[in-house]
């Protein structure tokens, strides 16, 4: 059985000021095995951002519905774990007081949540900043941070939408590592939103190719690739053979915005 | 050498500061002293701080003063204890918004000073009507304030705490209310300034004590030099008040530090 089942989500936006209503995403059907570590790779505005945020009950679909074990999905909730493009620390919090909050919602006992906090600082190697206020850390630590505030909460599907869109190279590589490694441990059904083709490549075990707007599936790409896998990986040709063939899907789906936009 | 935007040297910008105020004094001195004005109308500075110290040493002055902060605390503490709650709920939910929005809105361009002859009739002339005074000016203003502030929570926070598990009342209480509290504690220091303002307008009328009371009595016996203390008195307490608030926002809220 799967995971979590998408089926015929579309979502359409009112027109502004009368306008006609903008469809974002044409009726998207994708079913997610347990375990599975999926990418959803599309050019800027092509809906897979909308998608995610219609997985964690964000926003509503217009027709059609997500069903995560079973259930189907109303409203957001903690069995889906977000992590945002945007710092979305809060600000008042440590380090350790974010990574917590989610449990604290839930009321677990202070003892059992410190004991909680404390291995996710360990497992995203933020050990020393527990006390440390979010505008005090790096980008890439705030991210980090994020991460195990989604992780602590233990959620069934951890939902990640372009959260290291905003680091620079280095950085990014590095996290995508440090999650690639948590998820070769942990073992997490993922979904991962990314206009990065090397990043929807590295990461998953399947990369959803989307069209440009109205988004669609376009293409659905096993990863084959051996775990664990190290960053020498993206050198490697049969890496290269998938990053020239997703991106070739991808540049037409680029220029079909391109169009769009400027017509 | 005036280049725009350009910041000044912390000494220099010491010394530039202090510079107005001697130059201040200095005219003043200078058309008092100078006899270019009628000293009727306008004391110098020496006879002012003379009468000053007259009216603190014999006059009792100092109570005067602690009546006046006094008052000014109470309304505002007052204001506040009403005023933050209802701004909250308004910006964090908005049927309470579109309920309360315009009567506050309409509310608080109505003049605090034109509402204290009625509330003179309605509380009397003794200290319950000038916290009043002092509450009408304030609150209108801290409820619209507070509810703009809380309206605009990032949105991304808000949603973050959903995926967190966060109900609908977590989302205020955890979410809504630390986010914005060190703006509220903002909008409360600048809206103490102008309860400074209030608290002398109510004490010009219908008062026997305060330090707008000194003033209006100064008035009918010709002290310039004992209103213009009274002034200086008012703006000393105003600047200390509110160094005293930015210090303890920067204690409650040292996260919000740039």
């Amino acid at each position: 059985m799967s995971k979590l089942l998408i089926e015929g989500v579309s979502r359409t936006f009112a027109g502004v000021g009368g306008g006609q209503p903008v469809q974002a995403l044409q009726p998207v059907d994708l079913a997610v095995a347990a375990n599975d570590f999926i990418t959803i790779l599309g050019p800027s505005g092509c809906g897979k951002s909308t998608l995610l945020r219609i997985v964690a009950g964000l926003e509503a679909p217009s027709t059609g519905r997500v069903v995560l074990d079973g259930k189907a999905v109303t409203r957001p909730g903690p069995d889906r774990g977000m992590v945002f493009q945007s710092y979305t620390l809060f600000p008042w919090l440590t380090v350790a007081e974010n990574i917590g909050f989610g449990l604290r919602e839930r009321s677990m006992p202070e003892r059992e949540r410190t004991e909680v906090v404390a291995s996710y600082i360990d497992l995203v190697g933020l050990k020393g900043f527990e006390n440390h206020w979010p505008k005090q850390l790096s980008g890439g630590m705030q991210q980090r941070t994020a991460i195990a505030r989604a992780l602590a909460n233990d959620p069934a599907i951890l939902l990640l939408d372009e959260p290291f869109g905003a680091l620079d190279n280095q950085t990014r590589g590095l996290m995508q590592e440090l999650l690639l490694g948590i998820w070769e441990r942990r073992k997490k059904t993922v979904l991962f939103v990314t206009h990065d083709i090397e990043e929807a490549i590295f990461m998953a075990s399947r990369v959803i190719v989307m069209s440009a707007r109205p988004g669609r599936i376009k293409s659905d790409v096993p990863v084959d690739l051996p775990h664990p896998r190290h960053y020498t990986l993206k050198t490697s040709a049969e890496f290269s053979a998938l990053k020239a063939q997703l991106t070739e899907d991808i540049r037409i789906e680029a220029m079909r915005t391109a169009q769009t936009q400027s017509a | 050498m005036l280049r725009p935007l350009h910041p000044v040297r912390p000494g220099t910008r010491t010394v530039l500061g202090i510079l107005f105020f001697v130059l201040f004094v200095v005219f003043w001195a200078w058309i008092t002293l100078g006899g270019h004005v009628n000293r009727i109308f306008l004391a110098d500075p020496l006879s002012m701080l003379k009468d000053g110290w007259r009216l603190l040493t014999e006059d009792r002055f100092w109570l005067d003063i602690l009546i006046t902060i006094w008052r000014v605390f109470g309304g505002f503490a007052l204001a506040s204890i009403v005023a933050v709650p209802i701004g909250i709920a308004m910006g964090a939910w908005k049927p309470v918004e579109a309920f309360l929005e315009p009567f506050v809105s309409f509310a608080r361009y109505l003049p605090a000073s034109a509402f204290i002859p009625l509330l003179i009739l309605w509380a009397g002339i003794g200290e319950f009507e000038k916290l009043l005074v002092i509450f009408v000016g304030s609150v209108f203003q801290i409820i619209l304030i507070v509810a703009v502030k809380v309206g605009s929570t990032r949105r991304d926070l808000v949603e973050a705490a959903y995926t967190l598990g966060a109900t609908d009342n977590g989302i205020v209480k955890r979410v809504i209310m630390p986010a914005n509290a060190p703006e509220i504690a903002e909008t409360l220091r600048l809206v103490l300034g102008w309860a400074w303002t209030y608290v002398i307008v109510a004490e010009l009328i219908g008062s026997s004590s305060g330090i707008g009371y000194m003033i209006i009595n100064s008035q009918s016996r010709l002290a310039t030099g004992q209103i213009i203390f009274g002034i200086i008195v008012i703006g000393l307490i105003g600047l200390l008040s509110d160094f005293a608030f930015k210090a303890l926002n920067r204690w409650l809220y040292p996260w919000s530090l740039a």
